[in-house]
């Protein structure tokens, strides 16, 4: 029998999504690396019609079974119900996407100069934490600064959300409500919309 | 072989809530659950020994380990 258990290079993913909030802790042009984590999960899921991303690729996810799993650092209880149902994994993505935009816009005022770089990363939307030593000059545009600071915000809030879910309930909390997870689950519904789920179905296993 | 009916407990997910993660596929020794197109996990009751692995990994809470007639 095939051993299924095997270990693949994707399962080491981990460390570069922990590199990656290290590095911005450093230098928030870093954080710029994010966009892969936004752009890889969609292109397969509208390309492939599959959720191979979180399956296999998603760094963050095995971080946090890694820490929550391994480590021991979760109560694994069940989440509250609430939190897996449709109205709230639309919900967070719609208010996750919003604040998206809201991070979009304060960086197309820095590029009109219509307002300057603030060199803050924001915390769960709200807490302006001080972050200037990660900013180190002035070679490249404000607006690519602003940017950055924007993203590490997105990413630094999510891994928290994810890190507080993950002690309270089971490790991968965050998978249930994770508007990548969420969004990339909705294409490939609208992928395969209509079609009768014959057993050629495009099975994402562990081999 | 015997003819008389056997109970046996076989993983079942409750599709309409699974979010599709695979966490479940990484555990499961037998290969016998995996994610069908992005949609949610399901599981091969031929293969499946009703281990529980899978439920007890799954972040949604959303896999039973069931008795079923076999
Ligand atoms: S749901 Fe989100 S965190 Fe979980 S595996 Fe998918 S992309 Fe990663
Ligand atoms: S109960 Fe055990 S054998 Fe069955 S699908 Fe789950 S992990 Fe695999
Ligand atoms: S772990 Fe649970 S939510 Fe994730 S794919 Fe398996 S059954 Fe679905």
């Amino acid at each position: 029998m095939k051993k299924t258990n095997q270990k693949h290079w994707y399962d080491y993913l981990w460390i570069a999504s922990l590199l990656y909030l290290i590095l911005g802790f450093f230098n928030i042009l870093f954080a710029w690396l994010g966009i892969l984590c936004f752009f890889i999960p969609l292109i397969i899921s509208i390309v492939r019609g599959n959720k191979a991303y979180c399956n296999r690729y998603c760094g963050r996810g095995q971080l946090f079974s890694l820490i929550g799993g391994r480590f021991g650092l979760s109560r694994k209880r069940d989440v509250p119900r609430w939190m897996k149902s449709k109205a709230f994994r639309y919900g967070f993505l719609i208010f996750f996407f919003a604040m998206f935009f809201q991070m979009l816009w304060v960086t197309g005022l820095v590029f009109a100069g219509a307002a300057d770089l603030r060199q803050v990363v924001t915390l769960l939307w709200t807490f302006k934490l001080p972050w200037h030593w990660a900013y180190h000059g002035t070679l490249i545009a404000p607006w690519m600064a602003q940017f950055a600071f924007g993203f590490y915000s997105v990413m630094l809030t999510s891994t928290v959300l994810g890190l507080i879910t993950m002690i309270l309930f089971k490790p991968r909390s965050w998978c249930v409500y994770c508007p990548m997870g969420t969004m990339t689950q909705l294409i490939c519904k609208a992928r395969h919309a209509g079609e009768k789920n014959s057993d050629k179905s495009d099975f994402v296993t562990e081999k | 072989m015997e003819s008389v009916r056997k109970k046996r407990r076989k993983a079942r997910v409750d599709e309409t809530l699974c979010v599709a993660c695979g966490c479940c596929v990484k555990v499961c020794p037998l290969g016998a659950i995996a994610v069908v197109n992005g949609l949610y996990a399901r599981v091969d009751t031929a293969r499946c020994v009703g281990c529980g692995k899978c439920a007890k990994e799954c972040p949604a809470s959303v896999i039973e380990v069931q008795e079923v007639e076999v």
